[in-house]
């Protein structure tokens, strides 16, 4: 039985993709086998982000009607053994993800793999419901600043309700992912710290990613940024999988740089 | 902080995170009351908005009732501003 783990925030824009991929990859080069789902109907960007965009045939609602297996739709990373892709149609409208077609697809891939990691669509409509109801375990990617809180708690109350796990009384395993962190905003008292978004939340602290070049660098090369093991963003997520995977690794990158004299003195 | 900034702060002693902060907590809590609300909390507000509009003339905005946890019971807060 795989375990089955949701990526979302409510809000867009935050870091769903790119955590997604980077999540999928670190389980899969820690050996795990892992699948990595595409929940955008109609919005489809995890195949870009993994650099696989030209490799799509079939996609999820191809399998969903029966037009492609699982087999044919699945795409194998050629990086990172152990992990595939499943893209989102990027034609058929967002209902095309039936509760029951998307119950199948899962029930099939849990017999294949350890995990299973579903990139959820912005917003609290259809698609990010679907992408949740069977889940396992979130992680609620958010950025320290108000919308993004905001919406994540909303998702959270989702997930606390309206979740197969929710339906039968059992909890979702909940995990805050903070990221394009800035701690020299935060030391000047623009942006809200890890302790502010947690205290506020209310949930497991699984890491924080700080805002960093690499990230960008990443989605232009189609290559997930925790392969970029020289990168902070890169070393960040491996921590993250680290610790989702049961390990205890303290947070780096909370603090500033330290800065010169001259710009302490003067600012800057 | 740096020496310019310093002064820059007299204006302005609150930091903006501070405010984030506090308006988080606060629209988060009134938010989360909504949710954990029963089911027929806005039936029961109509209703009791009919039966007050029969003896005073009131608005919907001018009626709010929740419910409150306190331990191991719920208080049904009625809020009702009369006009003059």
């Amino acid at each position: 039985m795989a375990k089955i783990i949701v990526v979302t925030s409510g809000k867009g824009g935050v870091g769903k993709t790119t955590t997604s991929a980077a999540v999928a990859t670190g389980l899969a080069v820690a050996g795990h086998k892992t699948a990595v789902l595409d929940f955008d109907v109609g919005l489809r960007n995890l195949d870009l982000i993994m650099g696989c965009e030209r490799r799509v045939v079939y996609d999820f609602v191809n399998v969903i009607n029966g037009e492609a297996t699982l087999k044919q739709a699945l795409i194998k990373d050629k990086r990172t053994d152990n992990l595939y892709i499943l893209p989102a149609s990027q034609t058929r409208d967002k209902d095309a993800l039936s509760k029951e077609g998307v119950e199948r697809v899962l029930n099939e891939l849990s017999e294949l793999f350890d995990f299973i990691i579903c990139d959820s669509p912005a917003g609290i409509e259809h698609g990010a419901q679907m992408a949740l109801y069977f889940a396992d375990e979130a992680i609620v990617v958010t950025n320290p600043e108000v919308s993004s809180v905001r919406d994540s708690d909303r998702i959270i109350g989702i997930l606390q309700s309206k979740s197969r796990k929710a339906e039968r009384g059992e909890p979702v395993k909940e995990h805050l992912l903070l990221t394009r962190y800035n701690p020299s905003r935060v030391a000047q008292g623009e942006m809200l710290s890890v302790q502010d978004v947690e205290e506020i939340l209310a949930i497991d602290l699984l890491g924080v990613i700080p805002e960093s070049q690499s990230v960008l660098k990443a989605s232009n090369q189609g290559v997930p940024v925790i392969l970029d093991d020289e990168s902070d963003a890169g070393m960040a997520y491996s921590d993250a999988v680290a610790r989702l995977l049961g390990e205890n690794r303290p947070h780096r990158f909370l603090e500033a740089q330290k800065k010169g004299f001259l710009k302490r003195v003067f600012g800057g | 902080m740096g020496l310019f900034s310093y002064f820059k702060n007299e204006d302005d002693p609150k930091l903006s995170a501070q405010i984030a902060k506090e308006r988080l907590q606060i629209v988060v809590a009134h938010e989360r009351k909504q949710r954990t609300a029963p089911e027929y909390l806005p039936a029961l507000q109509r209703e009791l908005l009919a039966v007050i509009a029969k003896y005073v003339q009131i608005e919907e905005d001018d009626i709010q009732v929740q419910i409150d946890q306190q331990g191991n019971l719920s208080v049904l807060e009625l809020n009702v501003t009369l006009p003059h």
